[in-house]
């Protein structure tokens, strides 16, 4: 085997430092991020069902958490999460009887599940407070 | 010297061609599932926002309530441990990590499932 050819810097195609992706290729990767975050968000739901089953002061104890600063900012990101894989499910759903997989139309509809997912998030959370208030 | 074992006999023993798209499948009916499930437990999070101890255990005990939360959770979590096993066949390439994470991802959804599960059971039942 001779290696005297190999040797010679081959041209490398565009890598993921350079390379812009197309907004499919970005709601694909935070498609299963969020189903990732989503996975581990279910410690939450089952720690607050626990919560609210056990003892009135361990219950106030959890509350206090979740109201706080930090914990609003976790569940606002659970939110947002939860809603964008909602809707890209919908989208892969739409996509897997066939339609909407043309180039533009897959990009457009990326556009509204991002767009949808955070204005979703924001309306969640502004009734959520109306209702609070009220 | 040539083959003489039959393709048959090839393929005899390493399980049946039958579920191979149960998981894609069962993902996508726990997918529709969800949608309406979830939407429904944002509207009671919603409603139920600022309220306190007594008045929370006594909407998680209503039978309706509890019956579409546990719905939710039993979908969901076939859903994600699906999707969690997709994730670590995708990434973890060595036998012995692979089987362990998938081990622990069945772990993981039963326990989240069964502690979710009793506690509503407990409200529900008011012990």
């Amino acid at each position: 085997m001779s290696h005297s050819h190999a040797t010679r810097e081959r041209p490398l195609s565009p890598h993921l430092t350079i390379y812009r992706p197309p907004i499919t290729m970005t709601t694909s990767i935070v498609h299963r991020i969020t189903g990732g975050a989503l996975y581990f968000g279910t410690l939450l739901v089952a720690w607050w069902l626990t919560a609210a089953a056990g003892p009135q002061d361990y219950f106030e104890f959890v509350n206090g958490i979740f109201g706080s600063w930090i914990g609003q900012l976790v569940l606002f990101g659970y939110t947002w999460a939860l809603l964008h894989h909602l809707l890209g499910g919908i989208r892969h759903l739409i996509w897997d009887t066939g339609a909407g997989l043309e180039k533009h139309t897959a990009s457009k509809i990326a556009w509204a599940n991002v767009v949808g997912s955070v204005v979703l998030t924001i309306l969640v959370w502004v009734v959520g407070y109306m209702v609070r208030g009220g | 010297m040539a083959d003489m074992r039959t393709p048959l006999k090839k393929v005899e023993g390493l399980g049946s061609a039958r579920d191979g798209t149960i998981h894609f499948w069962r993902q996508r009916v726990t997918a529709i599932a969800s949608i309406p499930l979830t939407l429904l437990f944002i509207g009671f999070l919603i409603a139920m926002n600022g309220a306190g101890y007594a008045e929370m255990r006594a909407a998680l005990a209503n039978p309706l309530v509890a019956l579409l939360i546990a719905l939710m959770l039993i979908s969901a979590l076939i859903h994600m441990r699906i999707g969690m096993q997709i994730i670590i066949e995708d990434y973890v390439h060595g036998d012995g990590g692979k089987l362990a994470l998938l081990i622990l991802n069945t772990f993981f959804t039963i326990i989240v499932g069964v502690v979710s599960l009793f506690a509503l059971a407990k409200l529900a039942f008011g012990v």
